[in-house]
């Protein structure tokens, strides 16, 4: 086997040395009736297989996947799809960073150590926050993440979501809540409309959550919300699932936002079918002990040089267990490591000439869109996603693009299949990669689909 | 200072060997790089973008006025700062990792090359089912070999990590015990269990029970028996555990535990150590995490991503989270809502989207590339490779527990032959890095005083562990001649020498800063 380094010889040898007649004496204390060490018990699966046959096999399945860059592809919904410069994937390959683990002696781990206070720094400026961790697994587990903070700050169990939340994220905060024992009040999905949300807030509430641009598109201004959070002594939580509108639109900080969780995955990460993604998690200084997750600080050694160690571990699980700040061990590494390559290639010009390009692309197909017949754009405001409504039902629209060669986006059935008034809504999404041809492939094939 | 670019970087110490210090800061190929932030303007940028002429602007009111202040390196510059940080890492394609209870084995980059197959790295999770089929029929057969490995007849496979998995198991356990109408409050955790059990049991609002080792730092069932009552909803135990043990008595804690109505949650971590060899489900496990990233061997990356889809027991298997894959004669599909009638006793959601792709398929191109004679193979080698290091070391280093049964895929020392040497466990392992290894995991586990756990893993050569034992052996013979200077002053080769930790926690830096430089660090 290519992998295992041992000669039959050297296991031998091995075992003389340990003083074990065979490979059992070493497995002893599993019980007898549960070995698996005769070979009249074998486990039922293929034996191994060469490098050759093994990439035939996954190359033959991966063929029977469409991929975004083979069509003209407009899904969304909190994944995007963007180009990645080449020397990202290039740099996050180099071995001293693919096969480095957790910085736990940060004297040989600075390289890692010094590119999570980067993508600190980077994730705080913008957000608009004053710190932020070294990421969560995802924008969906770092907004439950949020709320279980909120509800530690304010000592309160009541979580409000805005209509306009991603339907996932939303059940992902219900499902912790459910099992941890607070409240959540969900608003019914809406399109535009967070102003229900303000009348919602009352003195039991922790923590109110909005995102924006929300599932649908549409940009909210946040200002009034945490206002009205504030208060009634609750903490306004900010959801961004394209990061990239951050280049555009004003930040959640500035808005008044306590917490901000984000969806890192457009900048570097790929969409890889769902994961793994890079979740970004900021807040204001006088919240970071409440703060989950892992961070990168910075000191010095002996002699006054400067350097960077993992830090504030007093609130994790390995010292507090079961008085720990949450449960999670790990963070996105080598995402915040593609992230960060990428933001720092792109720096403050790239960074918001790519928002704008995005938003003008999105603008152009609107308007393609709307001029086709019986389609509607539903959201006046929007960054590089809008809400399209058409004659018929959505999962069928995108379904019959699908069989012509286009990805046209997300219906909104699949994200809220009881909502029966969104059945014929589709949620579309433009980025830099889609050319004129491709809006022009999507303008006729969908005046095809619903002629 | 300047860096290459001549650029301001920070200042640098005086070097304290009496070496000659260089104008720099560098040394030779060891140079200084500074952040960013320091090097990086917000002119720069290392992208080209072809803007439109008349930009459109449908941003409302919110549209961003304020500057972000976010640096930009050209392409060139770009490539030096990461390839130099990348220089300042230990890495298992370096040498070996003995981390225990982490798992660093060898990365094959044949998972690397599949994953990044346009058909899996470049699919987006909402398109349509028709359009990713062999996505779903890859998480299926992933799905199939963790069932057919484990003896378990369902997995979820959305947790993102380890400790996700604990708690999506747990989960599944609480909405189990709901679904009976007895919510129960308990639930019994030994104290050698990783510290993510208690978190995730706490989490759930039970009230942690521990259990304490016995002598030889396995779980005595009879401790478990007189703690088990009708309001103990589950035991997480971990199988091997932490101290690298077999827990020998896992059928009868199963049993005992299952007599009262209880769930044996396992915390499968070690997994790695039994695969092929005997099967979770014949142990009597409910619900077990399995971490695909060690035992499948996907790259740590510093710190993650990981996955940890859980297998469940018959009697577990209906509440499994969504979503998850079906599939009949039209094919494979997702089932993503409590509303679709194949959601059963579905509990809920633990993320957005599917799960862990990118792991799936390095998961599932390491087991058949092994297949199921190579995993037990793999089990096999690093469960001797251990009990070699601690055959080697055993008159030497001392061993916690005074018996002679063998270890699992890791070793546990404790610093008991450091004593009276004033050589500290932490020296110890600072002095390992002077020597161009990685120290094993010191302090952990909590049970033993100063441990040191030794985790091989397989993909070690007999030559290598040799040169690791012979190391070791001049270290502590080092300490206890009193050359003491040669552990307190580790590490000396490194791009710095001992961080300060306390200080780091004690004034947290998080973020740079304009004002910021290394003597405000220093104050």
């Amino acid at each position: 086997m290519r992998y295992l380094p041992l000669t039959e010889a050297d296991r031998k040898a091995m075992l003389k040395r340990i003083g074990a007649k065979d490979i059992d004496a070493l497995f002893v204390d599993v019980p007898p009736e549960a070995r698996l060490d005769s070979s009249d018990r074998p486990v039922e699966l293929p034996r191994r297989r060469s490098e050759l046959e093994v990439e035939r096999t996954l190359t033959r399945m991966a063929g029977r996947n469409v991929s975004a860059g083979a069509v003209p592809f407009f899904v969304g919904a909190g994944a995007y799809k963007h180009h990645v410069p080449a020397t990202v994937d290039h740099l996050i390959q180099r071995s001293e960073f693919l096969t480095a683990y957790t910085p736990y002696q940060p004297e040989v781990s600075q390289g890692t150590l010094q590119y999570l206070f980067e993508f600190q720094t980077q994730v705080a400026l913008l957000t608009g926050m004053e710190v932020a961790n070294a990421s969560m697994y995802d924008g969906s587990t770092g907004c439950g993440e949020a709320v279980l903070m909120a509800e530690r700050v304010t000592k309160r169990r009541k979580a409000v979501l805005s209509g306009g939340l991603h339907p996932q994220y939303r059940a992902v905060v219900e499902n912790l809540s459910h099992f941890g024992g607070s409240t959540v009040h969900a608003l019914p999905p809406a399109l535009n409309g967070e102003e229900d949300i303000v009348s919602a807030i009352d003195s039991e509430t922790a923590c109110v959550v909005v995102q924006t641009p929300n599932v649908y598109g549409s940009l909210t201004d946040l200002e009034p919300i945490a206002r009205a959070a504030h208060e009634n002594g609750a903490l306004l939580i900010a959801v961004v699932t394209e990061v990239v509108s951050l280049g555009a639109v004003r930040s959640p900080g500035e808005m008044g936002a306590d917490i901000v969780v984000a969806e890192g995955q457009s900048l570097g990460v790929g969409l890889s079918f769902g994961g793994p993604y890079v979740g970004l998690f900021a807040t204001r200084e006088k919240f970071l002990r409440q703060m989950p997750g892992r961070l990168a600080g910075e000191t010095v050694d002996g002699e006054g040089k400067r350097g960077y160690v993992l830090t504030l571990s007093t609130r994790e699980q390995h010292i507090r267990r079961e008085r720990a700040t949450s449960n999670i061990c790990t963070n996105s590494g080598l995402c915040c490591l593609a992230f960060t390559i990428h933001l720092s290639l792109l720096g403050e010009k790239g960074f918001r000439d790519l928002a704008r390009l995005n938003h003008h692309n999105a603008c152009l197909l609107a308007d393609r869109l709307s001029g086709v017949k019986g389609v509607e754009v539903l959201t006046p405001t929007f960054f590089n996603e809008f809400t399209i409504r058409t004659p018929k039902p959505g999962a069928e629209v995108v379904e019959a693009l699908a069989q012509k060669g286009i990805l046209g986006g997300v219906p909104v059935s699949r994200l809220e299949p009881t909502a029966d008034a969104f059945g014929d809504l589709i949620v579309v999404a433009s980025t830099e990669v889609n050319t004129d041809e491709d809006r022009d492939a999507y303008e006729t094939a969908l005046k095809e689909v619903l002629a | 200072m300047m860096n290459r670019e001549g650029r301001a970087t920070a200042p640098t110490a005086q070097d304290s060997e009496g070496a000659v210090a260089t104008f720099t800061g560098n040394r030779g190929l060891d140079i200084e790089e500074p952040l960013i932030f320091e090097v990086g303007s917000t002119e720069v940028t290392g992208v080209d973008i072809d803007l439109p002429e008349a930009p459109e602007n449908r941003l409302g009111t919110l549209a961003r006025e304020q500057g972000i202040g976010l640096p930009g390196l050209s392409e060139p510059e770009a490539m030096r700062h990461y390839v130099r940080l990348s220089r300042k890492n230990y890495a298992i394609d370096l040498g070996i990792y003995p981390l225990g209870s982490c798992t660093m084995k060898h990365n094959p980059r044949l998972n690397e090359k599949a994953v990044r197959l346009a058909g899996f790295g470049d699919i987006h999770p909402l398109q349509p089912e028709s359009t990713v089929q062999g996505a779903l029929e890859l998480i299926d057969t992933l799905a199939h070999w963790l069932k057919t490995l484990t003896g378990l007849p369902a997995v979820a496979m959305s947790p993102k990590a380890g400790a996700h998995g604990e708690l999506c198991g747990m989960m599944a356990i609480r909405a189990a015990l709901e679904a009976r109408g007895e919510p129960r409050s308990i639930v019994l955790v030994p104290e050698s269990a990783h510290g993510t059990n208690p978190a995730t049991a706490a989490y759930l609002g039970y009230k942690v029970v521990s259990v304490p080792a016995r002598e030889d730092g396995t779980v005595d069932p009879e401790a478990v028996k007189e703690r088990l009552s009708e309001d103990v909803a589950a035991i997480m135990l971990t199988n091997p555990n932490t101290c690298g043990l077999f827990e020998p008595d896992v059928r009868e804690i199963a049993e005992a535990v299952h007599e009262v109505g209880a769930y044996f949650y396992c915390d499968g971590a070690n997994f790695n150590a039994i695969m092929g060899r005997t099967r979770p489900g014949d142990l009597g496990v409910d619900a077990m995490h399995i971490n695909l990233h060690k035992t499948f061997s996907t790259p740590h990356g510093g710190g993650g991503p990981g996955a940890g889809p859980v297998v469940l027991s018959e009697a577990l298997a209906p509440f499994a989270p969504l979503p998850f894959v079906v599939h009949d004669e039209d094919g494979f599909r997702l089932v993503e809502s409590l509303d679709d009638d194949a959601a059963g006793e579905a509990f809920g959601r633990m993320t957005a989207f599917h799960g862990q792709m990118g792991m799936f398929v390095r998961a599932l191109a390491y087991m058949m590339s092994h297949g199921a004679d190579g995993l037990r193979q793999a089990a096999e080698d690093a469960v001797l490779n251990a009990n070699y290091v601690r055959a080697c070391l055993k008159d030497t280093f001392s061993l916690p527990y005074n018996h002679d049964r063998p270890c699992m895929h890791e070793v546990l020392f404790d610093d008991s032959f450091l004593k009276g040497t004033g050589v500290s466990t932490l020296d110890f392992a600072k002095a390992m890095i002077d020597e161009g290894f990685h120290p094993m995991t010191v302090y952990f586990p909590l049970v033993v005083h100063g441990a040191m756990l030794i985790e091989p893993t397989e993909s070690e050569s007999k030559a290598s562990l040799d040169q690791f034992v012979a190391t070791l052996r001049r270290l502590a013979d080092a300490a206890r001649d009193g050359n003491t200077e040669r552990f307190t002053g580790a590490p000396r080769y490194t791009p710095v020498g001992r961080l300060d930790e306390t200080r780091a926690a004690r004034h947290p830096i998080l973020r740079w800063t304009p004002e910021q430089n290394a003597s405000q660090a220093a104050e």
